[in-house]
C-alpha cells in the first residue's frame, strides 16, 4: 500500500490546485440535484395525508439538519487529524467548515420552528432534540469566536481543534435524542436501519435534496479551503503563481 | 397556480422556510467567495511587502 496520495493531500500547493480544479465538479451537480429536488418536492410529490402541503418543509429542513451534523463531524475529524499529525491542511479544512455548518444549523432551527408552529402548535420548546441542536449552533459560534480571538493561526488551529473534537459528543446526542428521551420531534424516517418510512414519490426528492446539499457543501468547502491554505502559507514561492494570475 | 402558492393553507410556513434556506445558500456562496478573495488579496500584499524590504 502506498501512502503517496495521503502525503500529497498534506501539501498546500497540491491541495490548492486540486480544490480549484474540483470545485465546479461539485457545484454544478449540486445545482442540478437541488433544482430537480425542488421540482419533485414542491410540485410532483403528493400532499401528506396528515400534514397536507405543510410536510414540504421537510425538503429544506431535513437537508439543513443533515448538513449541521455532517459538517460538524467533518470538522471534528479534520481537527483531530490536524492535532495528531500536525497537518496544516487538515486545520484549514476544519476552519473552513465552521461558518458553513453554523449557517445551516441556523437554517435547520428556523425551518424547524416554522414546521413546529402549524404541526405542534409551538415555534419552540425546550425539547431534547431542539435544545441539543441549539447547543450545536453555540459550539460552531464558540469555535469561530475562539479562532477570531487568537491572532496566531497555529495557536488558533490547535485551541479550536480541541474544542471541535470535544464538542463532537453532541452529534450522537442530537441524532439519538428522539429515541433516548421523549421528544416532540419525530423519529428518523430515512437515516435508520429499517426501510425508509416514506413512499417513493416523497422519498426521491428528499434524497435529491440531501445529495444536492452535500455536494454544495463540498463546493463551498473547497472554495474556503483555498483561502485558508493561502493564509497559512507565508513566503512560499507557489503563492506568487496563484495570486498574480 | 393559486393552489400551488397557497400550499393547502400552509403558505405562511412553507414559503418562509424555503426563503430562509435559499438565503442561507446564497449567502454561503457570497461569503465563501469573499473569504477567498480576501485571502488572495492579503497574500498579494504580503508578497509585495517582501519584495520591497528585500
Amino acid at each position: 500500500m502506498t501512502w503517496t496520495w495521503f502525503h500529497r493531500l498534506a501539501s498546500p500547493p497540491y491541495v490548492y490546485a486540486l480544490a480549484t480544479r474540483l470545485t465546479p465538479w461539485f457545484a454544478w451537480p449540486a445545482a442540478l440535484c437541488i433544482l430537480a429536488g425542488l421540482w419533485e418536492g414542491l410540485v410532483l410529490a403528493p400532499p401528506d395525508y396528515q400534514q397536507g402541503d405543510g410536510f414540504r418543509i421537510i425538503y429544506v429542513h431535513a437537508p439543513s439538519a443533515w448538513m449541521s451534523l455532517m459538517v460538524y463531524t467533518t470538522m471534528a475529524i479534520a481537527a483531530a487529524v490536524g492535532l495528531i499529525w500536525r497537518i496544516k491542511v487538515a486545520h484549514a479544512v476544519a476552519a473552513s467548515c465552521a461558518p458553513i455548518g453554523a449557517s445551516f444549523t441556523f437554517a435547520a432551527l428556523v425551518t424547524g420552528a416554522l414546521w413546529g408552529e402549524p404541526m405542534w402548535g409551538t415555534y419552540w420548546q425546550w425539547d431534547p432534540r431542539l435544545t441539543s441542536e441549539l447547543v450545536l449552533l453555540f459550539l460552531y459560534l464558540g469555535y469561530m469566536g475562539l479562532r477570531a480571538g487568537i491572532e496566531d493561526t497555529q495557536r488558533a488551529d490547535r485551541a479550536s481543534a480541541v474544542l471541535a473534537v470535544v464538542g463532537v459528543v453532541n452529534v450522537p446526542i442530537i441524532h439519538y435524542s428522539v429515541t433516548w428521551w421523549n421528544s416532540l420531534h419525530q423519529a428518523p424516517s430515512v437515516m435508520r436501519l429499517a426501510k425508509p418510512a416514506m413512499p417513493l414519490a416523497m422519498l426521491v426528492p428528499l434524497l435529491l435534496m440531501l445529495l444536492g446539499f452535500t455536494l454544495f457543501f463540498v463546493a463551498l468547502l473547497l472554495t474556503r479551503l483555498r483561502g485558508e491554505v493561502l493564509q497559512r502559507e507565508r513566503a512560499a514561492s507557489w503563492i506568487r503563481e496563484v495570486v498574480s494570475a | 397556480m393559486r393552489a400551488f402558492f397557497d400550499m393547502g393553507g400552509y403558505a405562511a410556513f412553507v414559503w418562509p422556510a424555503y426563503a430562509v434556506t435559499l438565503a442561507v445558500m446564497i449567502l454561503n456562496i457570497v461569503w465563501a467567495r469573499r473569504a477567498l478573495a480576501r485571502s488572495r488579496e492579503e497574500a498579494r500584499r504580503r508578497l509585495h511587502m517582501q519584495r520591497e524590504t528585500r
